[in-house]
This record gives C-alpha cells, structure tokens and sequence, in this order.
C-alpha cells in the first residue's frame, strides 16, 4: 500500500525534472569573447510577430505551432543542456596580417617573423586549412585593385606551398580596396592598407 | 607537333575534367567523435576531421557523437548527439563577402557563430526549425530542437 502512493509522486517528479532540463524547442543567445554581442531574430513557422534575442543569455522557448516564450537561462543552465554542443565548436579562425614592400611581392623585414608564426598556427590546429586574403590601398581602379589583391594573395599561397603546406588546403582570395585598415580618401597610397591577411582556421 | 598538342589538351583535359564535376566545398570538418556522417542523394558517407562538405550534405550525429565545421566564410557550428542538419544553401562571394547560409535543424543540439556572410550582410544566415525561423544578425548561440514528425 505504501508503495502504491510514492507512485504519482514519483512520476510527477520524473515530469518537473524534464520540463526544468528539456524545453525541447529553445534558442539561447551566447556572450561572445569581445564583449560583443549580435542579435537572432525568431519567427515563428506558423506566423505572428518576430522576437528578437539581443542580450547575452536572451532565450526564447518556442513550440510548433505557438508563440515563442521567454525562458530565464544564464551560464550554468546553458553549460547543462548544451555542453556537450558547446565543447565541440571548432577552434576559431585566427588572423595573420603581412605587409609587402612597395612595388614587390616580397615581404617587409617586420612581416617575415609573422610569417614563421602562420606555421606554428598550422602545426596546432586539427586538420588546418586556410584562407589567404589579398588587400590594395585606394590607388587605382576597383577592377585593376581586385586583380592586384589576388596576385598578392597567390604569391604567398606559393610562398606558403614553397614551405611544404599542401596547396588543396589553401584559398585564395582579393578583397581588393573594399576592406582598408586605414580609411582613406580614393586614390590615396596607403602600406598599411597593402597587405595580404592570412586566416588560419 | 600538332598531335603533340592534342595529345597535352586531352591529358589536361582529364586532369581538369574531375575537379569541374566535383561540387564546391562549402567548409571542413575540424573535429568529429563518436558516429557522424554526411548524407546527399541517399548516400551516406562517414565523416572524420579534414573531410569537406558540399551545399545539400545533411549531417547527422547519432548517441555520444559530435561534429565541429568551419565554412568557408568563416562561420561556425558544431552538432551534439542524435543531431540531424540540412545545409540546404551556401553561396559566398570572398571578394565581396555578400553570400546566403541557409540550413535547417531537424533535431537535436546546435552551437553557431555567423561569420562574414553576416558581417556583410545582416539576416542572411537564417537556421530554420520545426518550430521557427532564426535569422541572424551577427552572433554566438546555441538551439536546440525537437524531432520533425
């Protein structure tokens, strides 16, 4: 008999510990390492208003067929149901930026060290690979500084070939005169903008 | 001379001939345990860390698995156990960075952090569930959904 009445109570905490740990639907927004934080924009399938996630640890709940609800989530409850996730993401990208001397593909003296550093990245990281991202100053033509920003991109993918790093691992890119470090008026010499960037990821 | 030359074009030709049917790979597998594949027109092939991936692949994890990728854009995600995603779109342009990342999480646990796709151009990484559509304006999060019936 008294068996019989530990029954329901047991059942019914098998049920609050799966509603507290499984929200079987949840969207948690995540503080990233900058102190930066972006936004999610959740819109139901069925229709109706968007919410939109922007502060750290935001989260909403959201069944088929319903309104996304808010859900109260901090560091330790997202560790909980999402550590196994979390503990698998890749290694973030890391950026190398390497400078040329005017007119040449050859690298400045301060960029060569940089250079041996893209190999000790390499060496760390599970199956590396990389994308190599050539950028132009303001002088010249968009067209003409896209094909400038590859071939300096291809000159230290051949670099980086030359040292033994397989070329099917390497992309190369021209961002040409879109993306300058240093913001300048058009037609303006600026090295610090001559620069090929090295993403290892 | 002249076959010579037909001869070098045909070789090269052949060499050129497989990577032109070959798809675009849209990212690579940085780290993988336990039982993960990657499924496309019905064919399953298992995944460990360096494979690539092609746009329309659906990975699927099953029990104590996990999968982390980097895409070509340098966004993120990784998969947790009993995990099944579409990346039904990627399109990037590396000159511009303008590009779409649409995928779709079927079920299971998901860890994403946007990349350039994002920085350029604001919402156009979208995840989709059962539940809802997430567009994402440039962050790190995690989802979690339950099985589509």
């Amino acid at each position: 008999m008294k068996a019989l009445k530990l029954i329901p109570i047991l059942a019914l905490g098998v049920f609050l510990t799966a509603c507290e740990s499984l929200k079987p639907n949840v969207v948690v927004v995540l503080p990233e390492q900058n102190g930066h934080v972006g936004a999610v924009v959740v819109t139901p399938a069925v229709g109706g208003s968007a919410t939109v996630l922007d502060k750290p640890y935001a989260a909403v709940h959201a069944d088929a067929g319903g309104k996304p609800e808010a859900v109260a989530m901090d560091q330790a409850k997202v560790d909980k149901v999402f550590g196994q996730v979390l503990a698998a993401r890749p290694i973030p990208p890391k950026s190398f930026l390497l400078y040329f001397q005017e007119g040449s593909d050859e690298l400045t003296a301060e960029s060569k060290p940089i250079f041996e550093q893209v190999f000790a990245e390499i060496a760390r990281r599970p199956a590396a690979d990389m994308v190599v991202i050539g950028h132009t100053d303001r002088v010249g033509n968009l067209l003409d500084n896209d094909n400038l920003a590859l071939k300096r991109a291809g000159s230290m993918r051949d670099a980086l070939v030359r040292r033994g790093v397989a070329a099917d691992v390497i992309a190369i890119a021209g961002r040409g005169e879109r993306e300058p470090l240093v913001a300048t008026a058009d037609g303006i010499a600026e090295s610090r903008n001559r620069r090929v960037e090295i993403s290892v990821r | 001379m002249n076959r010579i030359g037909g001869l070098a074009l045909l070789l090269l030709s052949a060499i050129w001939m497989p990577a032109a049917a070959q798809e675009a790979s849209i990212g690579k597998v940085k780290n993988a345990s336990g039982a993960v594949f990657a499924e496309r027109d019905g064919v399953r092939r298992a995944l460990q860390p360096g494979d690539n991936l092609t746009q329309n692949d659906t990975i699927v994890t099953q029990a104590n698995s996990a999968v982390g990728i980097t895409f070509a854009d340098n966004s993120m995600m990784s998969l947790g156990s009993d995990s099944v995603l579409a990346l039904d779109r990627f399109q990037f342009d590396s000159t511009t960075n303008e590009g779409r990342f649409s995928s779709r999480l079927l079920k299971g646990t998901l860890a994403v952090k946007s990349g350039k796709i994002v920085q350029q151009t604001p919402e156009a990484m979208t995840i989709g569930t059962k539940a809802a559509l997430l567009g994402v304006r440039g962050t790190e999060f995690v989802v979690r959904a339950e099985e589509s019936q």
